[in-house]
């Protein structure tokens, strides 16, 4: 072979085997983790999902605890996060039009958020937004509406709530932008056609883009409990750690990911590291099938077009 | 039909919800803010009074004993997020190199879709991996475990960013170099590449800010350690252990150096971050956002 | 597609090739009247000054070679010009003399007043054909379903398309053809009971079977309406328009009623654009 040829085959194999290792990659990991586990598959079965139990001393393990916790900080995520999402989008895309300089500051700071390491956003919300969240926040709801079972229990500061609040401060970035980028692909022709019906800009936004939009949105919404779903050291650092299933939002709580953080290095057994590395297992395998979800959502709407999320 | 404008004007009813929903857009930009600017503020307020050369540099002491630092935590995060670049760049620039330029064959269409799936691993799944595979293996917590860790988080940000900045080089270019006959290796790497630099470098940038932020992962291989390094296998200190083990511990001297690691990384985030969007340019620090 | 079999009771459907008989030129009121009207993008100057008097329930034709600001003109009337960042707008429109950039004047209402038809038909697609055409009168909080029903059924007709659509109203608005949506364009502009109608090259994105109905529309239209159409082609607007106006680079270089601006032309612009000199 000439040293024509000679370079760009080397070359395609070299880079090829590098694509072979992301593959190799992804397949070992699938393969660890399962492997990993199979002592608690083969002990527990199907019983280990809704298994409330979770108990070291007598080797007793069941995820549904952690699956609660993660479920409902990330609808707690979405439910604050996503209104603020959609108004930062709205704001970037349909909002002082003219001001591009300033819509650039402001985009800039809003993506800086997602810069910011989770570790430090656990920092702050354990000795800043915790304590504040509980003095503020949770003490009056318990105080005037404690009979209802979302704000029954006392109010610790490091609980559910105060997970699901920093939780939804920081999906904001990726739920905005991509909400943003949906947005402003809504053609301009739709919004001078209601204009021209003798509109106001927000009857604009509500009755033309948004519904227009409404599949990518919800598309960057799904995107976000994905992120939620995984996030681990804020979480676990703000939402005190026990295993709990109760309907108060001010309870203690514990997560999928926080769980396997705190105790991965503590386990004192077998049993014990495989019942972790499953629940690894079914975290792996939820963010997985939301983010697949999600792709495929923003994929139908953006066909073609070379946006990626 | 009414003749002239008479009342120029509409229900005042919709012209108040059209204010009020401007207004509440504005809350919201608001609040998404306000998070931001809190943090960075307490970071600075809180950590600055811990920083002064000693803080850098020395180890870690006992909690009664004044004096004790973060020397071992920098060097760890900065010899692991070293490594681990070592690790990913070849891989991840490689990869994307092969997802752009030969984007027909059956491995790319794969391996582009298994780098997409790697990229959603939750960080601590990918610590649990990192362990099995390593740390049960070689019967210890290590540097090499932890830099293995961060690698496999940073390739598919490294992968994908190659491969979209590559991609957006114009098809005419290679056309155009290929005519002349320069061979398609050179093309790539001369032509392909040199024009897609600032991409390149871009996503690389990003991928160390992320290794360099990244606690989960690290719990379950490097450990932790109070002691510079010695080598490789053994546990391993890193800025963001530190500042978890300090700040979940009930002392308030650890508290205070937490704050003051927590505005060494921040400031370490917010400069590389900057950096990406002002002096590499607009269009690549949207990937940021999408990492 | 046949040519539409619609009748009437008062107007018969002719072929396309039929010229519709001018419009007799006498002293009309004035509907819509611009003053010194200029209008930017940025730096721009677009439009340059431009007095122009344009009479009721007729049809008022704008030509002119791409760049003459045609367009900028026409979405000035409605003041949709200045919803595009850094474009402005200088001069009085006056719309039975009042002027419409008056401070006093909110733009959502002049909207109302003065309805538009793109060039491109823009059906909102979330909207079934039914919701497509009441959109405009749900803004002002109508609700009572029997007049919602009522509207919607004139200005189909109005627009010649209620009896292809009667069926299927609840059909998706982007379901129907390119010369289906554009009718349902025009219903939907129609509903709000504008006072004057503009056009942007309604007709230049459709095949001629297409056109014929939306010209046909308009001429049944004029009667109620007042209409300002933007058009490159210099048959349409011979066969559907009263007046005609030529722009040039940004000004009103004459203006008249069709036939004879197309048979007399007073300036030598107009002649050259007409006998196809450039354009």
């Amino acid at each position: 072979m000439s040293f024509r040829l000679k370079g760009d085959s080397l070359l395609k194999s070299t880079v090829a085997a590098a694509a072979l290792a992301v593959v190799a990659m992804v397949i070992a990991l699938g393969y660890e983790i399962y492997s990993g586990s199979g002592l608690s598959i083969s002990r527990f079965g199907f019983s280990f999902l809704p298994g409330t139990v979770w108990d070291p001393v007598h080797e007793i393990f069941g995820a549904l605890p952690f699956l609660y916790g993660t479920i409902l900080t990330s609808i707690l995520a979405l439910l604050f996060g996503l209104p603020i999402s959609l108004g930062v989008a709205i704001f970037l895309s349909e909002k002082a039009k003219g001001q591009k300089t300033f819509k650039y500051v402001i985009g800039t700071l809003v993506e800086l958020l997602a810069a910011v390491p989770s570790v430090i956003y656990g920092l702050w919300g354990l000795f800043f937004l915790s304590p504040l969240l509980r003095q503020y926040v949770e003490n009056p709801l318990h105080a005037y509406l404690g009979f209802v079972p979302l704000f029954s229990g006392t109010p610790f500061g490091l609980d559910f709530f105060t997970a699901g609040v920093i939780l939804a401060t920081m999906i904001i970035p990726t739920v905005s932008a991509v909400s943003r980028d949906i947005l402003n692909a809504v053609p301009n022709s739709q919004r001078e056609a209601m204009y021209s019906l003798g509109a106001t800009n927000w009857e604009v936004i509500r009755r033309t883009v948004l519904p227009y939009a409404r599949s990518g949105i919800f598309g960057a919404t799904i995107l976000g409990l994905g992120r939620a779903v995984g996030e681990t050291m804020a979480v676990t650092m703000v939402i005190g750690n026990t295993p709990r299933i109760t309907a108060s939002l001010f309870s203690g709580g514990y997560t999928l990911s926080a769980v396997i953080a705190n105790e991965f290095t503590e386990a004192s057994s077998p049993l014990y590291l495989s019942a972790l590395v499953e629940i690894g297992l079914v975290l792996f395998i939820v963010a997985l099938t939301i983010n697949v979800f999600a792709r495929f959502l923003v994929w139908r709407l953006t066909r073609g077009t070379r946006m990626r999320v | 039909m009414t003749q002239g404008l008479g009342s120029g004007s509409i229900p005042s009813g919709r012209r108040y919800l059209d204010l009020l929903m401007t207004a509440l857009v504005g809350v919201a930009v608001l609040l998404a803010l306000i998070p931001l600017v809190l943090i960075v503020a307490d970071v600075i307020i809180q950590g600055a009074p811990a920083i002064n050369l000693s803080f850098l540099t020395n180890s870690p002491t006992p909690v009664n004993i004044p004096g004790g630092g973060i020397g071992p935590a920098i060097e760890g995060t900065s010899v692991m997020v070293g490594i681990a670049t070592l690790i990913s760049v070849p891989i991840g620039v490689g990869a994307g190199i092969f997802f752009s330029e030969w984007p027909e064959s059956r491995l790319s269409t794969i391996s582009s879709f298994t780098n997409d799936v790697l990229a959603e691993f939750p960080s601590i799944v990918i610590g649990i991996f990192v362990y099995v595979l390593i740390v049960l293996a070689t019967h210890s917590f290590s540097a090499i475990a932890g830099a293995i860790a961060l690698s496999v988080i940073m390739v598919p940000i490294v992968a994908r960013t190659t491969e979209e900045s590559l991609k957006i080089v114009p098809n005419t270019l290679r056309e155009a170099s290929m005519a002349l006959g320069i061979s398609r290796w050179k093309t790539v790497i001369r032509i392909v590449i040199s024009t897609g630099k600032n991409g390149l470098a871009t996503g690389i940038l990003l991928a160390v800010a992320r290794a360099a932020g990244e606690t989960a992962p690290l719990l379950l291989t490097a450990l932790g350690s109070t002691f510079f390094l010695t080598g490789l296998f053994q546990p391993t200190a890193a800025l963001p252990l530190l500042i978890y083990t300090y700040a979940t511990s009930p002392y308030q001297v650890w508290h205070e150096q937490a704050w003051g690691a927590a505005l060494i990384l921040v400031a370490f985030m917010l400069v590389l971050n900057l950096t990406v969007k002002l002096v590499i340019g607009r269009k690549f620090s949207e990937m940021r956002a999408e990492i | 597609m046949e040519i539409g079999t619609q009748k009437e009771a008062d107007f018969e459907v002719s072929e396309v090739e039929t010229e519709l008989p001018p419009r007799p030129t006498t002293a009309t009121a004035t509907k819509l009247e611009t003053r010194g009207l200029k209008a930017n993008f940025g730096a721009n100057q677009i439009l340059k000054g431009v007095d122009l008097r344009i009479p009721e329930k007729s049809i008022t034709a704008i030509m002119g070679p791409s760049g003459c600001g045609k367009t900028t003109f026409i979405r000035c009337l409605n003041r949709l010009h200045e919803l595009t960042p850094g474009a402005t707008v200088q001069g009085e429109v006056l719309l039975d003399g009042s002027n419409i950039f008056s401070p006093r004047v909110d733009p959502v209402s002049i909207r109302r007043k003065i309805g538009m038809v793109f060039q491109k038909p823009n059906p909102f697609p979330t909207m079934s054909v039914y919701d497509n055409v009441a959109a405009g009168l749900k803004l002002s909080g109508v609700k009572d379903r029997k007049l919602l029903d009522e509207t919607v059924e004139r200005s189909l007709r109005l627009a010649f398309l209620w009896d292809e659509v009667k069926n299927e109203l609840k059909k998706s608005g982007a379901a129907l053809s390119g010369g289906q949506q554009q009718r349902l364009c025009i219903a939907r502009a129609l509903a709000v009971e504008p006072e004057v109608v503009l056009m942007d090259e309604p007709a230049s994105a459709l095949d001629p079977t297409a056109t014929a109905k939306i010209e046909e529309a308009m001429a049944r239209l004029k009667r109620n309406y007042t209409i300002v159409i933007v058009t490159h082609n210099m048959q349409q607007a011979a066969r559907v328009a009263d007046q005609t106006a030529f722009f040039y680079l940004g000004e009103l270089v004459e203006f008249g009623p069709t036939a004879e601006l197309f048979e007399n032309p007073k300036e030598e612009l107009t002649e050259r654009y007409i006998t196809g000199k450039f354009g």
